[in-house]
């Protein structure tokens, strides 16, 4: 079945979001993923948990003079789980167009 | 289960949140617009008033740092100074509708990428003035505003390549006609400043 394919990980919107932002940015820090998913620190920071979690995303820490940056990049995992939700996406709406034609 | 709409609205949603992420979408068409009309009357002011000749200066090298001259980058200064404050507030007046911030990593990649030929023209042209060369600064600031507008391409509207390429083209072309720079300088940055700046306004933010 087409919809097995589509990853448990990807059904929150803010996840599939953090995702695509990652999947066109080198690396991203914490606040810029905040300001363009307009989500709080505490939802952020869970569903940033639970992708790492997946080995999808991962950290790089570093300092930017005394304060710590933390941004997050896309792992190749990540990566290829990623293109394959969204041609699983084209796959369903190609199919399922093709139903509807057909009847 | 999820039917065809949701899988559209949810594909469109990561192409819009990857557009986004990577590209500076809030540069207002208006900056294009009222830029190109700062152009245009600073062209016709040092036309009329200044009688600025491009031709005149090629052979008399800097015997001609007069009160004329001056008075043309003083000129010129204002209409640079004008755009890009213009451009500057009314970019933020866009983010803000978009509850974005005008500094932000889209922003500082599209400043960092344009910063390199803008310096390098700006140099280049302040050499020029300093050796008496007037001539040729309209067509050095198209030919380097031009490369810095295709590079912005990649950061902001794509149709900021076609522009880019426009201005080196009247740049080169400027080259070849000193005698009609001024009138190329001012199609540049002003009739193509604002038939971009319209277009950008009617197709990405009416």
């Amino acid at each position: 079945m087409l919809i097995n394919e589509l990853h448990k990980a990807f059904e929150s919107r803010i996840r599939l979001g953090i995702m695509s932002i990652l999947a066109v940015n080198e690396s991203v820090d914490f606040k810029s993923l905040k300001e363009y998913l307009h989500v709080t620190d505490g939802n952020l920071a869970s569903h940033i948990k639970a992708l790492e979690k997946e080995a999808f995303i991962g950290i790089q820490k570093s300092f930017v003079g005394r304060k710590p940056n933390t941004k997050y990049f896309i792992t190749n995992i990540g990566r290829s789980a990623f293109e394959n939700h969204l041609s699983s996406l084209e796959k369903l709406i190609k199919s399922q167009k093709q139903i509807r034609s057909s009847q | 289960m999820k039917n065809e709409k949701d899988y559209i609205k949810n594909i469109a949603e990561i192409r819009s949140m990857m557009e986004r992420s990577s590209k500076f979408l809030s540069l207002s068409g208006w900056a294009g617009i009222m830029a190109g009309i700062y152009a245009l009357a600073g062209a016709y002011i040092s036309y009329t008033h200044f009688k600025f000749n491009p031709t005149d200066s090629i052979y008399q090298i800097a015997e001609n740092t007069t009160y004329e001259y001056f008075s043309i980058i003083i000129l010129a200064l204002v209409v640079l100074i004008l755009s890009i404050g213009t451009a500057i507030f009314l970019s933020h007046k866009r983010a803000l509708k978009r509850s974005e911030n005008i500094w932000n990593s889209t922003s500082r990649r599209l400043l960092s990428n344009i910063s390199i030929p803008l310096t390098t023209g700006g140099i280049l042209i302040l050499i020029l003035i300093n050796k008496g060369l007037i001539s040729f600064l309209a067509p050095i600031s198209l030919i380097f505003y031009g490369l810095a507008l295709f590079s912005a391409g990649n950061f902001t509207f794509k149709e900021l390549k076609f522009l880019g390429t426009i201005q080196i083209g009247l740049g080169l072309l400027s080259f070849c006609f000193i005698e009609y720079s001024l009138f190329l300088w001012a199609t540049g940055f002003g009739l193509f400043h604002i038939i971009y700046g319209i277009y950008i306004h009617i197709k990405h933010q009416r």
